[in-house]
């Protein structure tokens, strides 16, 4: 498939190999200006590989990625990156804004010092992020959820074509995963980026979300929550019967097997790309 | 002499201190040095390799003792290889530790060898490990002064991607900061940085000036602009403290500036933990603020 050249990032023929094991191949996608794509499946599937290969971190075996109309390089400002939460270092000499700031400036070389107009943008994402309450705080002092809000913040503070989420949800509570990802959504409605969503439960997101890219059993199914989150289409994917129920807005999917848990072994995982 | 006229003699300060202008103002140049890298080298958790750089530092300058090149010339050498070592096969903070476990010995052994093997003046030995008796000539002077403005310059231009890169390194990549090749320019900053303290601190008190005074200002601010600053000032008042104090009773400087450099560290700590508290409990801090007006 050639690439689509309304696409904010497209993948043609992208396949995924380690070793002898095939995590996805022949795959072809084009992300919207605007859209909310879900990257779901099982640990071990390359979700987070996908992710990586969009940043240039991580070679496809076979096929390309191009990002808006150009092949990938490592990494771009036309990229907001929010990762998995993790907790910033107590003593870490970093108040909110500063850790936004870092998203307005902080790729560029030179004498260090905020202008006046970084100053006023920081302000503004803060406010749209709502994190002035808590602006001048030391961020290792910040709960969880407080800092993954300033991520989105410091993620869209370049006015991203694509937003790329890690399971940016992980470890947050229910409040905190609803609000962050309504964030995300929020920001999407604003400043018309596409976001790209690894996560390994679609619930938090399910009403946002336009389409679904399922990785599983070495195989891919793209499409709307409704048309892949099926009970037939997941038990083809996983060679076995598994079942897709949904109450109260929820979809629980039941009987994956065994070797797709979260203990398996993932050899993707071991070769993350050290930086 | 009793013991503590030793430790504290300020007969004929004024003298001494034209004596050692030079050394005063080379510790003020390494106090900014070391308080600037300070706050990095805590950010990217790096305390133990400035020690692991410091011994393979120390092995450099004993080589160059031993034959006869300019001292501050080979702890440079030393400390950049080791500097260039752990920054490229550490790069994950695992390895890295055992990467510096490993050198650490080897480069205080080789320096042991090459002491032993030296027949100068002994208070060279010594001076390499645990800093000199302050006589820092003017050639001295001029080489410590470019390596300190080299490290100075370069972390200043690189002072945003480096704090970007250093708080993560992954959101950094996804936005086109080469992080690696920061990190490796770090590494060589910091290999610079590590030579030039070991000439008035020594190899083994390096900390005191590279790592103490930041932690002590990460104590009492997050501020990103106060940090360093703060940093600065206190290995400066360690480093030129340390030098004036030590000037009558002809001890190394070494002692005074870990001393000064460890009470600032706990005054900062008192400070930050207090501060901590009353921010934690307002109605606490208002009773403190009432208290301490009364």
């Amino acid at each position: 498939m050639t690439h689509d050249a309304g696409a904010v990032l497209s993948i043609s023929g992208g396949t995924l190999r380690f070793g002898a094991r095939t995590l996805w191949h022949d795959l072809d996608l084009a992300v919207q200006p605007g859209e909310f794509l879900a990257v779901l499946g099982p640990n071990g599937t390359g979700k987070t590989s996908l992710l990586k290969a969009i940043l240039g971190q991580q070679s496809l075996t076979e096929g390309d990625v191009q990002l808006l109309g150009r092949h990938v390089g490592h990494g771009s400002r036309k990229i907001g990156y929010i990762p998995q939460q993790k907790l910033i270092a107590e003593g870490t000499p970093l108040r909110a804004r500063d850790l936004v700031a870092l998203g307005v400036n902080g790729d560029k070389w030179g004498l260090p010092g905020s202008s006046r107009a970084v100053h006023r943008r920081v302000d503004e994402i803060l406010e749209s992020v709502g994190a002035t309450s808590f602006g001048n705080s030391p961020v290792s002092r910040l709960s969880g959820g407080e800092q993954q809000r300033l991520r989105v913040g410091q993620a869209i503070a370049s006015d991203p074509a694509v937003l790329l989420c890690d399971e940016p949800l992980l470890s947050l509570d229910l409040a905190h995963q609803r609000a962050v990802s309504e964030l995300i959504n929020e920001q999407r409605a604003r400043i018309g980026t596409a976001v790209v969503f690894v996560t390994h439960d679609v619930n938090p997101i399910l009403e946002m979300v336009d389409r679904v890219l399922y990785l599983a059993g070495g195989t891919f199914r793209i499409g709307t929550p409704d048309e892949v989150l099926q009970s037939d289409v997941l038990s083809e994917m996983y060679g076995t019967p598994v079942d897709v129920f949904r109450s109260h807005g929820r979809v629980v999917v039941v009987g994956v097997p065994e070797s797709h848990d979260e203990h398996a072994h993932h050899p993707e995982l071991e070769k993350d790309v050290v930086l | 002499m009793d013991i503590w006229s030793q430790i504290f003699n300020f007969d004929d300060y004024g003298e001494l201190l034209y004596l050692v202008r030079n050394s005063i103002f080379a510790g003020a140049v390494l106090g900014i040095v070391g308080g600037l890298i300070g706050t990095f080298v805590l950010m990217r958790d790096l305390p133990f390799a400035v020690h692991g750089i410091s011994e393979l530092s120390f092995a450099g300058a004993s080589a160059a003792l031993l034959i006869g090149v300019n001292v501050v010339a080979g702890s440079m050498v030393g400390s950049i290889i080791a500097a260039l070592l752990i920054g490229i096969l550490g790069s994950r903070a695992k390895d890295r530790n055992s990467i510096i476990a490993v050198l650490m010995p080897f480069g205080l052994g080789l320096g042991i060898l090459f002491l032993a093997l030296y027949k100068g003046r002994s208070a060279n030995k010594f001076g390499l490990l645990t800093g000199q008796i302050v006589s820092v000539d003017d050639p001295q002077l001029v080489y410590l002064l470019v390596i300190s403005i080299i490290v100075i310059v370069g972390l200043l231009l690189i002072w945003r991607p480096l704090t970007f890169a250093s708080i993560d390194a992954d959101v950094a990549a996804a936005r086109g900061l080469p992080v690696t090749a920061i990190s490796i320019v770090f590494m060589l900053l910091l290999g610079l940085a590590v030579a030039v303290s070991i000439q008035i601190v020594g190899a083994l008190l390096v900390l005191s000036l590279l790592v103490t005074p930041a932690a002590a200002a990460m104590r009492v601010t997050a501020s990103p602009l106060l940090t360093p600053l703060l940093s600065v000032l206190f290995a400066v008042a360690s480093v030129v403290g340390g030098i004036m104090l030590s000037l009558g009773g002809g001890l190394p400087i070494s002692p005074y500036v870990t001393t000064i450099s460890f009470l600032i560290y706990i005054v900062c700590r008192i400070v930050g933990a207090r501060r901590r508290n009353d921010s934690r409990s307002p109605a606490l801090a208002n009773r403190a603020a009432v208290e301490s007006r009364a």
